[in-house]
């Protein structure tokens, strides 16, 4: 498969370049994010477990900032590689509902799926999260059966997205990420 | 035996098993969580007993370390020590000042015990390497 800019990548899956010469379906990129340093461990332990790549940042600011959406431009080709982020609801600074509009309000990131976590059972809250957008809100402490249940649904909807069947906010077709200038780029 | 204790008692919930589950391929992971644990809870106990020196108290301050150690208590399993944070929590919510400095040297206490089994765990897992589990369950 000839690399001609970005089109057969982008077509083949919606992962980094890097995984051309994976013979089994490339890892799923998770971005978790917590302020906790206990929960970031685990849920990086859960992630792992499951055959995830995963990113852990302690808020939605450095989230919004590894995504390429503060300012930095060149690390947009980073954030495109995310398949997942499931973030913490009660942080400091941002909420991570603040962070799930924001990314629901940017272009190029909202059709990256995000869920949010929670200690508290809080129906309001769970209500205006998945009104904004948030694929699933789950309970602490999580368990594996919840990060194998996440890595189903987004496997799937991979595979609904390709086949061109759009599906709520999601109705891009082949292209998992819109025209940018930089899927011409070199890989970094 | 040293881990029927710590769960039998109550010290750890099923959290804790789920954690070792974890383990795995890495045999560090439940005692780096409880250092990070205890990293963590260590300065927010000490943030509480400095906010719980001041007059008038700031009990919307307080829920917040509160709620963060009750994050915590609740990855690591630690019962006892989550049982103290929801009671100092309900205190906090009423207003009560009394309740909260009472719930919270019962809360230290419960942290400390939790923190010599917990040590005295890992101690012993150190040496006779992963065969049993702290709390699973027969």
């Amino acid at each position: 498969m000839a690399r001609k800019g970005g089109e057969s990548i982008r077509q083949r899956s919606p992962q980094k370049v890097g995984d051309f010469d994976q013979p089994s379906s490339p890892k799923l990129h998770v971005l978790a994010v917590d302020d906790s340093h206990v929960d970031r461990k685990v849920i990086e332990r859960l992630l792992r477990i499951s055959s995830c790549r995963v990113t852990a940042v302690e808020s939605g600011s450095r989230a919004l900032q590894y995504l390429g959406l503060n300012g930095g431009e060149k690390k947009s080709s980073v954030g495109f590689d995310v398949n997942l982020i499931l973030t913490d609801y009660s942080m400091p600074g941002m909420t991570g509902y603040e962070l799930l509009k924001k990314i629901k309000e940017s272009s190029h990131l909202r059709e990256i799926p995000v869920v949010i976590m929670s200690s508290e059972n809080i129906l309001a809250r769970i209500d205006r999260c998945l009104e904004e957008g948030a694929e699933e809100f789950l309970m602490k402490p999580l368990k594996l059966s919840d990060v194998n249940r996440l890595k189903d649904y987004i496997t799937r909807e991979q595979g609904a997205e390709k086949g061109g069947r759009g599906k709520r906010k999601r109705n891009l077709q082949d292209d998992y990420t819109p025209s940018s200038p930089l899927l011409s780029l070199p890989p970094p | 035996m040293l881990h029927e204790n710590i769960c039998e008692k109550g010290f750890l919930d099923e959290q804790f098993v789920q954690l070792e589950e974890l383990q795995d391929d890495d045999p560090n992971f439940v005692e780096e969580i409880a250092t990070l644990f205890y990293r963590d809870s260590s300065r927010l106990i000490s943030n509480i007993e400095q906010a719980l020196e001041k007059s008038p108290l700031d009990f919307s301050k307080l829920d917040n370390y509160m709620h963060q150690l009750k994050g915590s208590t609740t990855s690591i399993g630690a019962r006892r020590v989550k049982n103290e944070c929801t009671q100092f929590t309900d205190y906090c919510n009423a207003g009560n000042g009394e309740g909260c400095k009472r719930t919270f040297q019962q809360l230290k206490k419960e942290h400390s015990t939790l923190k010599k089994k917990l040590e005295a765990y890992f101690q012993l897992a150190r040496q006779i390497g992963p065969v049993e589990t702290a709390c699973r369950p027969k």
